[in-house]
């Protein structure tokens, strides 16, 4: 298929932490993100960062993107509004986001208030996107259990990449420093909700007890917290016929619904 | 009539005696059976020490010290009887409204859905007119409205369920329209969702933003007005007070057990026409063997009893399951090694495990142990794997995989001229 114009993708960046010792690194699902827009033919991708210039972003740089554009913002604003406004002046077709930041609240809004004040659908948890025959675009989305659902969608829209799109290439050490931080002056917006948030080391989960309010004794309560599930001891067929058995494994996996029946895709 | 008990010095002596040949008699005259009350001589309640307990099976005494909470006792009546016996919680005139939006996969009701209704309860106990609706989408599996049953033991009030084909699929916007159409209706005092990929968390996200409220995602505990969620990388916790859309994760709070709901359908609100930009073009079919094990729903496993792996191999194909194998299978070069399921291998969390020819070893059980139904082929009738399945066949696994293969190639055999599968990473 040829494309007269070049289509201009957005990736939304921002600062990762590692997990276990929380050095700053680019963010594992905004990478994910990256890459499925450097995978699509005939796109233009631009990198966007609203925060501060951290020396992390370079491993965006390092993925083969020449520049990132950042706008800078303190670390208390709400970085929507400068998101939007620059998505605006540059009028993408397509924004990628990852479902959630990796650093701070991590609620995974910001694509939504993104799409939201820009006007557009939201596709969440996209794995892959490919053109369509009649000027939609297929886009894969990740269901749990490793099932995937096709969708169409018409650009322009924004898409939050799945973690499990496939993995980010790895970050080239010359690239990335050759590459541009292109700092960009925008106004920012203060973010005052912000304030009643309050960090704090995270806690262990309690486990949950199985039935344990319920006893009334000792022994209730130390059975409950030990005994597994007693099992009851399912159908057991001993003198049908190979056929029988199996007609009874079949009705178990088409009752479960494991074995579709009707709608063979 | 005098309150002053009365004592008949001849008739105490006789039921102290238990060598009196009146004894027996009079136990029954005075309707001493074990637990009945029994006076002394001055007036005082005297525990007679020879009635504790029971005569066992075999003629000898038995005294039961777990005050009724053995097995044999306790298992019997309570599981049947829990439906009828729970007090129904009415609200008559609800004032206030928590909304709830479960996600009901495959149209039941899961554990996460039940943490969560269980919250909604906690906090709607606060105020006694306060009601927890829940905002169904879609179909739901039978006898789950019934009142006995699934949601009204959960802990739903009201129901609002937008059902029909037009619900079925992902329809992000529709279902968005609905939940604001709902927010102006009853003006709810709190929305929860389950913190689920795709379904709770989609919903809780598209609501929050046009609310333009800020959501508290990935809560897990809520306490007095406050509520704690996990931050990136699970590594921080945010406590802040408690906004209007929350979506929580599992085991957040304990689910609904000791009361029953009413259940009752309300109207549903009139929705704005919606304009889909979002087209669901329905699943695609993918590769079993492409998904990672530990997500897999359907998993068919080898053991040491199989000898035709071609066999197999086809049966997990046609079947459409993932493949998975007990060690030995691997350890024997049959398999590899990423396939292997157990405490060495992959824990796996398939809704359907279907072991072929595997024994059922402490390793293997305790990697299958969060599967739903497990179906278990094996010529051992008395292995452990049959023990924990819910349905066994006893038999040669060759012969059965065969009758399989046969069966379901017969149950798809309009579909299969339709052409291949399109098979997806
Ligand atoms: C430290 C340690 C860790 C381990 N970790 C794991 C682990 O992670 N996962 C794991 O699987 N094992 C593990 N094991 C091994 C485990 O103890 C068992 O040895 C193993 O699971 C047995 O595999 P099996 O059931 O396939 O074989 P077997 O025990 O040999 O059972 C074969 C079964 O097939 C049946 N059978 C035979 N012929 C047929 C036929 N024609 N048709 C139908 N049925 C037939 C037999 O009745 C028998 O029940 C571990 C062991 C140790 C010591």
């Amino acid at each position: 298929m040829s494309l007269d114009k070049s289509l201009k993708v957005r990736v939304l960046v921002s600062v990762g932490q590692h997990p276990k010792s929380g050095r700053e690194r680019r963010a594992d699902q905004d990478s994910r993100a990256l890459e499925l827009a450097l995978g699509m033919p005939g796109f233009s991708v631009g990198l966007l960062h609203a925060g501060s210039e951290s020396p992390a972003l370079r491993e965006y740089l390092g993925m083969g993107v020449k520049a990132i554009d950042v706008l800078k913002q303190p670390s208390s604003a709400d970085v929507v509004p400068a998101l939007v406004q620059a998505l605006r002046n540059d009028s993408p077709d397509l924004v990628l986001c990852g479902t959630r930041a990796e650093t701070g609240e991590a609620s995974g809004m910001t694509p939504y208030r993104v799409a939201n004040a820009l006007g557009w659908p939201l596709v969440p948890a996209v794995v892959s996107i490919s053109r369509g025959s009649d000027g939609t675009y297929e886009v894969l989305q990740a269901l749990p259990r490793g099932q995937r659902r096709l969708l169409k969608v018409r650009t322009p829209f924004v898409a939050t990449v799945d973690p499990a799109a496939a993995e980010a290439r790895q970050s080239a050490f010359g690239p990335a420093q050759r590459g541009q931080l292109q700092a960009v002056a925008v106004a920012s917006v203060a973010d005052p909700a912000a304030n009643d948030l309050e960090f704090s080391p995270a806690r262990k989960r309690p486990k949950r007890i199985a039935a344990a309010r319920k006893a009334t004794t000792a022994a209730e309560r130390f059975k409950a917290a030990t005994v597994k599930s007693a099992s009851k001891g399912g159908q057991v067929l001993v003198k049908e016929t190979a056929a029988e058995k199996a007609s009874a494994i079949l009705n178990l996996l088409v009752a479960e619904g494991v074995i579709a029946v009707d709608s063979p895709s | 009539m005098s309150s002053i008990i009365r004592k008949d010095p001849r008739k105490n002596w006789i039921l102290r005696n238990r060598l009196h040949p009146l004894h027996q008699q009079m136990l029954v005259a005075e309707g001493a059976g074990n637990n009945a009350v029994v006076r002394g001589p001055s007036g005082l309640i005297r525990k007679n020490p020879h009635n504790i307990g029971f005569i066992g099976p075999n003629g000898i005494k038995r005294i039961d010290r777990l005050g009724g909470s053995g097995t044999v006792v306790a298992a019997g009546q309570r599981g049947e009887a829990v439906d009828t016996r729970l007090p129904l919680v009415q609200i008559s005139n609800p004032e206030s409204w928590i909304v709830v939006v479960p996600d009901l996969a495959g149209g039941r009701l899961t554990s996460h859905d039940r943490d969560v209704l269980g919250q909604a309860r906690q906090l709607a106990a606060a105020n006694p007119a306060c009601a927890v609706v829940a905002l169904v989408f879609g179909d739901l599996s039978e006898n789950l409205a019934d009142d006995s049953n699934g949601l009204a033991l959960a802990g739903v009030d009201r129901l609002l369920h937008f059902s029909g084909d037009d619900w079925n699929g992902y329809c992000p916007e529709q279902e968005l329209a609905a939940m604001l159409a709902v927010h102006r209706q009853l003006l709810p005092q709190h929305w929860l969702f389950p913190d689920t990929h795709l379904s709770g968390n989609d919903r809780a996200l598209r609501l929050a933003t046009r609310l333009e409220e800020r959501p508290a995602m990935h809560a897990w505990q809520i306490r007095d007005g406050r509520v704690t969620c996990r931050a990136g990388s699970e590594r921080n916790d945010v406590t802040r007070s408690l906004p209007k859309v929350v979506a929580l994760l599992a085991e957040c709070a304990m689910p609904v057990d000791d009361s029953r709901h009413e259940v009752l359908p309300m109207a549903l609100p009139e929705l704005p026409g919606v304009l889909a930009r979002i087209q669901d073009a329905g699943a695609v079919a993918v590769d079993p063997n492409q998904i990672a094990m530990a997500e897999a729903g359907f998993i068919l496993s080898a053991g040491n009893g199989i000898h035709d792996w071609e066999q197999f191999h086809e049966a997990a194909r046609v079947l459409g399951a993932t493949e998975g194998a007990s060690r030995v299978a691997v350890d024997d070069g049959f398999m590899p090694r990423f396939r292997q399921v157990g405490a060495t291998g992959t824990w796996v969390t398939a809704r359907v495990y279907v072991a072929v020819g595997i024994s059922g070893a402490v390793q293997h059980l305790q990697g299958i142990g969060a599967c739903e139904k497990v179906i278990a082929i094996n010529t051992d009738a008395g292995c452990d794997m049959v023990k924990r399945a819910d349905l066994s066949v006893i038999g040669d696994s060759q012969e059965i995989l065969a009758a399989l293969i046969e069966q379901v190639k017969a149950l798809r055999q309009p579909a299969a001229s339709e052409g291949g599968r399109h098979h997806v990473a």
